[in-house]
Order: C-alpha cells, then structure tokens, then sequence
C-alpha cells in the first residue's frame, strides 16, 4: 500500500472517464427500456386472458430466477449473433440490462397498479371511460407517483449491475479496471479507483432521486 | 324508460339478486331501502354493468344493454353513478374531476367542458373548491363533487349508492340538498338510502328489498305509514327507532 501508484491512476483517468461515462448511458438507456417493457409486462400479467398473463408471468419468473451474468452471456454470445451475424457489446449489455430491468420493473408496477383502490377504476368505468382510459388517466398516474422510488433504486442497482458488461468487451468503467489490472498488476489501484467512482456514482443518483421524491407527493 | 325483468346476479354460486323486476319511469326518484346484505348495492352496480349478470334484461330507453353486443361505455355515459367512498380522482384538481370524462370520452373541447364544470359547481356550492385536490376538501364537498363529476356526462339516469353513509351527520344534509334540487329538476334517480326523511320528502316510490329480493314496493305514504310485509315492518320500526332524529338532518 505504500508504493500506490497514483500516477497510473492518472494515466488512466482519461479511460475512467469515458468508462463512467458509458457506465451511466447503459444505466439510463436500461432504465429507460426497463421501464416500458416493465409497463407493458405489468398490464400483461395483469390482462382477465389467463393464458396470455401466463407467458408475461413466465418471462418475469425467467429473468428474476436466472443470473443477470448468465443472461448477459447468452445475449452477447448467443442472441445478438443470431440476430445481427455479429456480437455486439453495447448493445448486448443494454439489451440484457433492460430485459433483466424489465422485469423486475414489471413487478414492482404490478404492485403499484394494484395497490389504487378498486373504486378508482370503478368510478372513472362508470363515467364511461374505456379499460386503456382508465389505465391511462387515473390508475397509471396514480400508480407512477408510488413507483418513483422503486424505480429510483432499480436504477442504481443497474449503475452496480452494469459492470457485468465489462466481461462482453464493453468498455464501461469496470472494464478500464480490468484492462489496467491487466497491464499493470496493480490490483489495488484498479479496483479501488472505480470501487470510490461507483460509490460517487449511487450516491449521486440516491441524493438526485431523493430530492426529485420531494417534489412528487405522492397523493 | 329503465326496463328491469327477472335479473339474476351469483357470487361463486352465492345467489345475491334473486330475480329482480322493476319499471322506472322518467323523471321518476325511486330510494331502494332495505338491510345491509339485502343486495341493493349489487342491483345498482348490475344496472351500469360493474357486475356482469347471470340472468334477465336491463332495457334503457328500449336497448337491452344486457346484449354483448351493446357498447357498454355508451350506455354508462348515460347512467351516473355515486359511490359511498366518493372515487374521486386524488391526482386531480376538482376541475379536473369533472372535466376529464366530458374531453376524453365525449371530445369535447377544453372551452365546453370547462363551462358545463363551472355551472355544475354552482350548483353544487363548490365553485370556490374548483383549483382544490380531492384531499383538502370535507367528505360532504367530496361527495358534492363526486355529484357534479358524474352529472358532467349528462347523464339521463342518476345512481346513488348510500351517498352520504361516509358522511359525518352535519355533512349529510348538504349532500341530501344537492339531490334533492336534481329531482326537483327532473331528473331520473334511483337512491339507496337508509335516509327515511329523504325517502319520503323526495321519492316518489319506495322499494323494499331484502335477502335477494324486493319485497314490497309503494309510495312513500303508504310505505312508510302502511307497509304490507311484515319484513317491511320490521326494517322500518327498527330504523325509524334508530334514525328519529333524520327529518330534521334534512333542512328542507
Ligand atoms: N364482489 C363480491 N363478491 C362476493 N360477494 C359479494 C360481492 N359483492 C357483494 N357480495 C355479497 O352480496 C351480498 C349483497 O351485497 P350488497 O349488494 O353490497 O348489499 P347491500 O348493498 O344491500 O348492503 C352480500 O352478502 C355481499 O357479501
Ligand atoms: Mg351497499
């Protein structure tokens, strides 16, 4: 610990720049992607058609069950490939990101849905209004404001989740650890440096969505 | 102009509505009275199509809005509906309670809707309460704007289910005069009440229900002075001894 290299660290600063850079786009971009697919599984599973709320249901238990390592693996390995004739780390990670955020999402809008009280939909039914009406202007708004915090804490968990990319040639900031670990043998500086740049980063988003939380009351 | 014959309505095999008939004529107010359990509550909701029926027809205005056929959001548009709890939208502003259903249903223009909710919270007293949240208001003002809402639609058929239950007793008169004035004005209503002062000063035909079915139907008078069933009699000497002080929550 005494001979720690500082001037590595700021050899590789320009690295750990971009790499957190790339580290908070997958972030939102899996956010992003996460929450709508969440949205559209969420009212799946929650469709009267029991077989069609079964295969939503089926892809949630999937992607919770399963390692996001493993999804990633066979995304970059497997999907992509399939589907592109070539592998594709960017865009492997924010798809397996965002499939996994997907459901994870999906459930906690199940939940938020379902916790507006039946009168809701009751009411707003009675004044005419269709099923998507409903959803639409009372329930989904209504539910959004009690979904903000979990989505909040979805969101830093892909900003810790994100560095699994690092294994698929995905140069986000743990990828920039392991490439100078690997140049240098200094496993100190690698990891302590983006260990201190990921806390800066969840710490940041924690403090940013909490003041946002402020300013949504949650009616 | 509301034709009910025969209508059948099971929870899981539990037969709640036993096989209801009922006419209800224009401008009519018809208070549905009976014990908690009777069914009232589920007949209302079976009206406007909340609860699917088993069996029967329910005719408005000639349609059997009981074909699937029929365009449900339609025939609701035409039947309001007050709840017990209010329903009313917290994330709304009370303008905004009332003027959603008129844009996004009816289409209509932000100009309309927004002048037919202006002169429906004059009518209800609430035209200071327009920019307030459901949450600021006294559950009388939230059931007096849960009224207007519902009347934004224009609808031709008012339901009231127990509208002022929730209610604290000094609130309950301010509500019992909202619905009054809207029979004085015509409209057709169909009220569960245990309110017998606004049964008798405002119905023009009181009906017994209980257990499934209706008992006993009659005008105020001669329900309330000579009812026929003993189960009638029953209920209304129980509630009246309850309730001796309910002529006077309504100021009339
Ligand atoms: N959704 C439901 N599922 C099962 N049973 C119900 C449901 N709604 C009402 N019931 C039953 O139907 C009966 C009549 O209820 P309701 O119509 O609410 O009576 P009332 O309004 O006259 O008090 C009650 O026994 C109630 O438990
Ligand atoms: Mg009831």
């Amino acid at each position: 610990m005494i001979d720690f290299r500082f001037d590595i660290i700021t050899e590789y600063s320009h690295f750990f720049l971009m790499g957190t850079l790339l580290t908070i786009g997958l972030s939102l971009a899996s956010v992003f992607l996460g929450s709508l697919l969440g949205l559209f599984i969420a009212i799946g599973e929650l469709l009267e058609n029991k077989v069609l709320a079964f295969i939503f249901k089926a892809y949630v238990g999937f992607f919770r069950g399963t390692p996001l390592f493993v999804q990633i693996l066979i995304i970059y390995f497997g999907v992509i490939p399939a589907l592109f004739g070539e592998a594709n780390g960017i865009v492997s990670a924010i798809t397996a990101l965002s499939l996994n955020a997907g459901a994870y999402i999906a459930e906690t809008i199940r939940a938020g849905i379902q916790s507006i009280s039946r009168g809701q939909a009751e009411a707003s039914r009675s004044l005419g209004m269709n099923k998507f009406q409903s959803m639409r202007y009372i329930i989904l708004p209504q539910a959004i404001r009690r979904i903000l915090p979990a989505l909040g804490n979805e969101f830093i968990s892909l900003i810790k989740d994100s560095s699994l990319a690092s294994t698929i040639a995905t140069p986000e900031l743990m990828y920039w650890a392991q490439s100078m670990n690997a140049q240098y043998y200094r496993v100190w500086e690698s990891y302590i440096s983006v260990a201190l740049i990921y806390l800066i980063l969840t710490l940041t988003a924690n403090f940013i969505l909490k003041h946002f939380e402020k300013k949504v009351p949650v009616k | 102009m509301i034709k009910v014959t025969d209508l059948k309505k099971a929870f899981d095999g539990n037969v709640i509505l036993k096989g209801i008939n009922l006419d209800i004529n224009a401008q009519e107010v018809v208070v549905l009275i009976g014990p908690s359990g009777a069914g009232k509550s589920t007949f209302l909701r079976c009206l406007n199509q909340l609860e699917t029926i088993n069996s029967g027809h329910i005719f408005i205005n000639g349609e059997d809005i009981t074909n699937p056929k029929v365009d449900i959001n339609k025939i609701r548009q035409k039947l309001g509906m007050v709840f017990q709890d209010f329903n009313l939208f917290p994330h709304m502003t009370v303008l905004e309670n009332i003027m959603i259903s008129p844009m996004k249903v009816k289409h209509e223009s932000h100009k309309t809707a927004y002048e037919t909710a202006i002169q429906l919270l004059n009518k209800v007293g609430l035209l200071n309460k327009a920019t307030a949240y459901p949450d600021d208001l006294s559950g009388g003002q939230k059931q007096r704007i849960a009224i207007a809402r519902a009347l934004a639609m224009k609808p031709s058929v008012m339901l009231f289910d127990e509208p002022t239950s929730a209610l604290d007793p000094e609130m309950v008169g301010e509500v019992l005069a909202v619905m009054q004035n809207l029979a004085r004005e015509g409209m057709t209503m169909i009220v569960v009440t245990h309110e017998m002062g606004f049964a008798r000063e405002v119905g023009n035909r009181i009906i017994f229900m209980d257990r499934g079915y209706i008992v006993e139907e009659n005008s105020p008078q001669n329900l309330f002075s000579h009812p026929q069933k003993e189960r009638t009699k029953a209920f209304l000497s129980k509630i009246l001894s309850s309730q001796n002080n309910t002529l006077n929550t309504l100021q009339l």
